[in-house]
């Protein structure tokens, strides 16, 4: 167990869209299996870019340029060998605007298994439960599936986003600031849920604000203008940062 | 208070040139049911023209017509569809499809006289396929591509992007967002193009002049290979080349080709119509 290898590790990555906004600058982060990690910062700091990077939606920016390496499970995601769709099936992202297909509930949750060839009526309905009560969304809605999903209200949306996301059993999910519309008691059963699902997923997340940040993370890198200024385990990092940029942010200074 | 004037004015403004638009359309119409409903029969509707096109009735142009539309819609919508997802959804933009999307606004703006120009020259002769429904129906084919390609072509760009990013987020291919994603939603527009385009094509003369249109053939086509008779020519014939012709039948045979097109222009409202209200977003 001494020295595991990393889920994910990111080298030397750098990030550049069409008009030339250098989002990402040399980034290098190590993030282990069944973590849950925080990427926080100020706006435009790059958090999304990067989430978007680990996917390979990144590749839909046109006369977008990166440099660097991204290595999921020890291999290069950016490799010409890769399956660019099989690696979004394992490493799933949640967006920060919660945006339901048009269809109903039942629609949404198996669409990404429908896709993947997945057939079986009695495997569809159980995974559409499961993840809907991983999401922490099944008491609402499991008399509604048949119902349109824009008819949900938009903290349910994005639950219902996150439980799309979980039904393809992926082994990492981006979470793009999944409580940004939640209540705070929808905010608490969400961040609850995220307790358990790291025991089944790695979890790599930016968070709505500094405290939930605190909150919920094993880990957490701070960016700032596209690079990684300080990266640490929780108590390190949000109690104790190493550098000055980190610790105003972190006390509510700047940002 | 003034500005309050000045909006009942524009609003007065704008409803008096609707109307004024409207007007001139709603008299042709009467003008044509007007002229031309005592002309219309069973017999004129189900019987072939008889002595020297004075008697009888106008079935084969009917018929020519709805084949040449059927020939025009297979010849066309495929291709065109196709090229529209290929400009909306594959092509990046650059030079190439730049030039592709000029082409296709100016080919819309060609005289329909010279489609019918280079059927003849393309698919009558060089083709070798001689005077009939297959020659017709390319060149009438070829003529509604663009207004195909951009409509569809719009409708697909219509469809918001964040349907395509979450498709793809979820593993799906390309492929499949498009099928599954873009194109329902896009169908209701890409209908109306279609079928407004077919309208078009149903009522020109000047394509099917050279290619595909007899003067006067009382027998139905058998295959594709023959020519046939079709109501925009047969109108040109009675009313320009037959002396004695009875006024009643031309406005007759008016009416008939006015109806078809005006159905098919009002399938495409409804259609657009209907679809626009069972969406979701
Ligand atoms: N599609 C795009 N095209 C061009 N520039 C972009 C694009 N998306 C983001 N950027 C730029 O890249 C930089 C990083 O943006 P990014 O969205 O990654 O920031 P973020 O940290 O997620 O911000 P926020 O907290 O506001 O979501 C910004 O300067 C932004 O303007
Ligand atoms: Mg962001």
């Amino acid at each position: 167990m001494s020295n595991p290898k990393p889920k994910l590790s990111i080298q030397n990555l750098f990030f550049t869209y069409g008009d030339e906004t250098e989002a990402l600058r040399n980034i290098n982060l190590d993030i282990m299996e069944n973590e849950l990690f925080i990427l926080f910062g100020p706006s435009r700091s790059g958090k999304s870019t990067l989430l978007r990077l680990m996917n390979r939606l990144s590749d839909l920016s046109e006369g977008g340029q990166r440099q660097g390496k991204i290595l999921f499970n020890g291999s290069g995601i950016f490799s010409r060998k890769v399956d660019v769709i099989n690696l979004r099936r394992r490493i799933s992202m949640v967006f920060a605007i919660p945006t339901p297909l048009p269809g109903t509930i039942y629609d949404n949750l198996t669409y990404g298994l429908k896709m993947a060839g997945m057939r079986d009526k009695a495997t569809l309905d159980e995974r559409v439960a499961r993840s809907l009560q991983q999401a922490a969304l099944w008491d609402e809605v499991k008399d509604r599936l048949h119902t349109s999903a824009f008819a949900l209200s938009g903290g349910q949306k994005q639950r219902l986003c996150l439980a799309r996301s979980l039904a393809l059993e992926p082994e990492v999910i981006l979470l793009d600031n999944p409580t940004s519309g939640l209540d705070p008691i929808s905010t608490t059963i969400v961040e609850q849920s995220l307790h358990e699902l790291k025991q089944q997923y790695t979890i790599i997340m930016v968070p709505h604000s500094v405290q939930q940040a605190a909150r919920v993370a094993d880990k957490a890198a701070f960016l700032l203008d596209g690079q990684v200024i300080e990266v640490g385990r929780q108590k390190d990092l949000f109690v104790n940062p190493k550098d000055q940029r980190t610790e105003d942010y972190v006390t509510g200074r700047f940002g | 208070m003034k500005r309050q004037q000045t909006q009942k004015l524009a609003v007065g403004i704008i409803t008096t040139v609707s109307f004024l638009v409207v007007v001139p359309i709603l008299l042709v119409l009467i003008f044509m049911i007007a002229n031309g409903i005592g002309g219309i029969s069973w017999t004129f509707l189900s019987q072939p023209p008889r002595s020297g096109m004075t008697e009888g009735g106008i079935l084969p142009a009917i018929l020519g017509t709805i084949f040449l539309t059927l020939g025009t819609a297979i010849a066309a919508i495929p291709l065109a569809i196709g090229a529209a997802i290929y400009l909306s959804e594959y092509a990046s933009d650059n030079r190439l499809t730049r030039l592709i999307r000029l082409a296709i606004v100016n080919l819309a703006g060609i005289p329909s006289i010279v489609y019918g120009l280079f059927g003849l020259g393309a698919f009558v002769l060089f083709l070798n396929f001689g005077t009939s429904i297959l020659a017709g129906s390319l060149t009438l084919g070829l003529m509604t591509l663009p207004v195909v390609i951009s409509t569809a072509e719009e409708a697909i760009l219509s469809v918001p992007q964040e349907f395509r990013v979450v498709s793809l987020s979820l593993g799906a291919t390309r492929w499949q967002t498009i099928r599954h994603q873009v194109l329902p939603h896009a169908l209701p527009g890409i209908i109306t193009g279609v079928i407004l385009g077919l309208g078009r094509a149903a009522g020109e003369t000047a394509p099917i002049l050279f290619t595909v249109a007899a003067f006067y053939l009382p027998e139905l086509p058998q295959s594709i290979f023959d020519q046939t008779m079709a109501l925009p020519y047969h109108l040109y014939v009675i009313s320009t080349q037959i002396p004695g012709m009875p006024m009643e039948i031309q406005y007759a045979t008016a009416l008939v080709l006015l109806l078809i097109v005006l159905s098919l222009t009002l399938i495409a409202t409804f259609i657009r119509s209907s679809m626009r209200r069972r969406r979701e977003w």
